[in-house]
């Protein structure tokens, strides 16, 4: 005799078990966690951004404020201490460098994410279009991308900013406009292989417009090289405002970001002030570390051909 | 070849004049002029010296002048700051010092980084190999601006065995070459580790081990050569890089290259100063890479043109 209520239950538990099976995502998942310098770098990015939205809470003084006990002996007096609330000392002029630290890492990682936000949106629809398209439009647009690649970006991006004074907004603009181009020239290589595949063929076959099948289906399969290189751009861009705010052509004051403070505390160290450098350059290592192995992580992750 | 380097040609001088017009275009669509001052000039003044500088011809005409100028005469004209100075003497006075430095670290970043890469790869697995993967993650994080004050600090302020800035005999040439070239160092060779690893595991080294070549002559006859590819087309960016990085250079060390004319000049809103030496950045880039493109095909034989 069988029981046809228990019969219905099991071939249910096993349709459903069957449906269960790992994807591709889950794999790549799966890779990444047994990945340790991945992992603790996904920690340590964490714990910065921690430090950055909540860093404020924790500080005494603003990071406005000039402390009238330390100035003028910030050598002597400004040293990082628990008892006066500058827990990573005071800069030159006596504000403290924990709430100067706290906006820095906003700003950088700001600059950097949405310089990254930039470079995959843009990046991705130009170089999925010139690949889906193909042909003399394909040509040219990626011929206007090598000519822009020729350009010596920070020299111009320099010029921008002088040209058109020194905002935040500008400094996004002007490092948007370029991080793109790479981006674009990867994903038109993966265009170029994706577009004949059968699916497309079908897509095509049953009368979908050109930019549903960009969006819908060329765009979510691009997904995985995407992710990996912006999660590689994000320190470069990081890098790229630091170097620019280093000249003191970056951000203005009372704004600060990583580079600002490393050139800050790089021009007063031979007073003996070694903490104004030491804590901003900590946290710019660090992060940038941990960007670099994240990104390794998931291209090792996510790479087909390591299966 | 010929061929090859005349169409390359066809895209690198409009790239030149593309990169002239725009820059012009932007000095053009600032607001305020050069003699924009905080007292204001008496209109006939102004108007006298903007006759002077031909600022008050239709804007094609400056931009033909402007192009003309660069092209037949290499002449980028006269500073808007400094009245008795024109471009070009700012540049003859910066230039050669940027390409003093520039070029010994370019060459140490490519000699160092690519004994070091081959180096790793032939021993792999070994302590030494770790510690050249490990330097070479570490340089990631280590760009000039940061070398920069650290060196000082270490040789400077500690040791106290090196000049902290300024330019004369070898002695200053030390921390500028080692804080330019470190992070290109590291990127070399740790590409060049790679793909040694590659040639190393393919056919034609297992084919020149097996007739007995001693390995010396495989690594050098057999597998150097293939694993230079990818080293040769980072060479183009790491240029560019280089270049911009001697800017900072120039700001940390005072060696007085012509990065720091670029920030004064863009710290005075002197326009004409950071055209010419974004053009003259802007041609050796292209220059560079027209150089990079032939020695790739040089070197490798499967590129036909």
């Amino acid at each position: 005799m069988i029981d046809s209520q228990q019969m219905q239950s099991l071939a249910a538990r096993m349709s459903e078990t069957e449906v269960k099976g790992r994807s591709p995502w889950a794999d790549a998942r799966r890779r990444f966690r047994r990945n340790k310098a991945a992992m603790v770098s996904l920690c340590v990015l964490a714990l910065v951004a921690l430090f950055a939205i909540f860093g404020n809470t924790l500080a005494v003084w603003s990071n406005e404020e000039m402390d009238f006990n330390v100035i003028g002996q910030a050598a002597q007096l400004g040293a990082p201490s628990l008892e006066n609330g500058h827990y990573f000392g005071t800069d030159d002029l006596g504000r403290d460098l924990f709430s100067r630290t706290v906006q820095g890492t906003q700003v950088s990682l700001m600059v950097g994410l949405i310089g990254a936000a930039i470079a995959v949106i843009v990046g991705t629809l130009y170089g999925a279009t010139a690949g889906y398209v193909g042909g003399r439009t394909d040509a040219i647009m990626m011929r206007t991308v090598d000519i822009l690649l020729a350009i010596p970006y920070m020299f111009v991006l320099i010029l921008l900013l002088v040209v058109f004074g020194r905002s935040l907004s500008m400094l996004f603009l002007g490092i948007g406009l370029i991080s793109w181009l790479e981006m674009s020239r990867i994903v038109r290589g993966q265009t170029l292989s994706l577009k004949n595949r059968e699916f497309i063929e079908a897509a095509r076959a049953t009368g979908v417009p050109a930019w549903k099948i960009i969006l819908r289906h060329i765009v979510p399969n691009l997904l995985g090289v995407v992710a990996v290189y912006a999660t590689l751009l994000v320190p470069l861009m990081i890098l790229s405002e630091s170097f620019i705010s280093f000249l003191g052509l970056g951000v203005q004051e009372p704004l600060t970001s990583w580079g600002a403070l490393i050139s800050e505390g790089a021009g007063t160290m031979n007073y003996g002030t070694l903490w104004q450098l030491a804590f901003p350059l900590f946290f710019f290592c660090i992060t940038l570390f941990a960007f670099f192995f994240v990104g390794d992580g998931l291209r090792d992750a996510l790479d087909p051909k390591d299966r | 070849m010929f061929g090859f380097i005349l169409r390359r040609l066809a895209v690198a001088i409009p790239t030149l004049l593309l990169l002239i017009v725009l820059s012009f275009l932007l000095m053009y669509a600032a607001p305020g002029g050069p003699f924009t001052q905080e007292r204001a000039l008496p209109p006939q003044v102004l108007a006298n010296l903007n006759a002077k500088y031909g600022l008050d011809d239709p804007l094609w005409r400056q931009i033909v002048n402007y192009v003309w100028g660069i092209v037949a005469h290499f002449d980028f004209g006269p500073s808007f700051i400094y009245p008795d100075r024109s471009v070009n003497q700012i540049i003859a006075a910066g230039f050669p010092i940027t390409l003093t430095y520039g070029g010994i670290a370019f060459v140490v970043a490519v000699a160092v980084g690519v004994s070091l890469g081959v180096t790793a790869a032939i021993r792999q697995n070994t302590w030494l190999d770790y510690c050249a993967v490990g330097l070479s993650i570490g340089a990631q994080v280590l760009p000039n601006f940061v070398m920069a004050p650290i060196l000082v600090l270490v040789f400077t302020l500690w040791l106290g065995w090196l000049p902290g800035g300024g330019w004369g005999g070898p002695i200053f040439w030390i921390m500028p070459v080692i804080a330019l070239s470190t992070s290109f160092m590291a990127s070399i060779a740790r590409i060049t580790r790679s793909s040694m690893l590659e040639v190393l595991s393919s056919n034609h080294i297992r084919t020149a081990r097996a007739k007995g070549l001693p390995e010396r002559a495989v690594i050098l006859r057999h597998a150097l050569k293939p694993a230079m590819l990818p080293v040769i087309s980072y060479l183009g960016p790491a240029f560019v890089t280089m270049i911009t990085g001697s800017v900072v250079v120039d700001m940390y060390f005072s060696t007085g290259g012509i990065g720091r004319s670029f920030v004064d000049s863009a710290l005075n809103r002197d326009y004409a100063v950071m055209m010419g030496i974004t053009i003259l950045v802007g041609a050796l880039t292209i220059l560079f890479s027209l150089v990079v493109d032939l020695l790739y095909a040089w070197i490798d034989p499967k590129i036909r043109y």
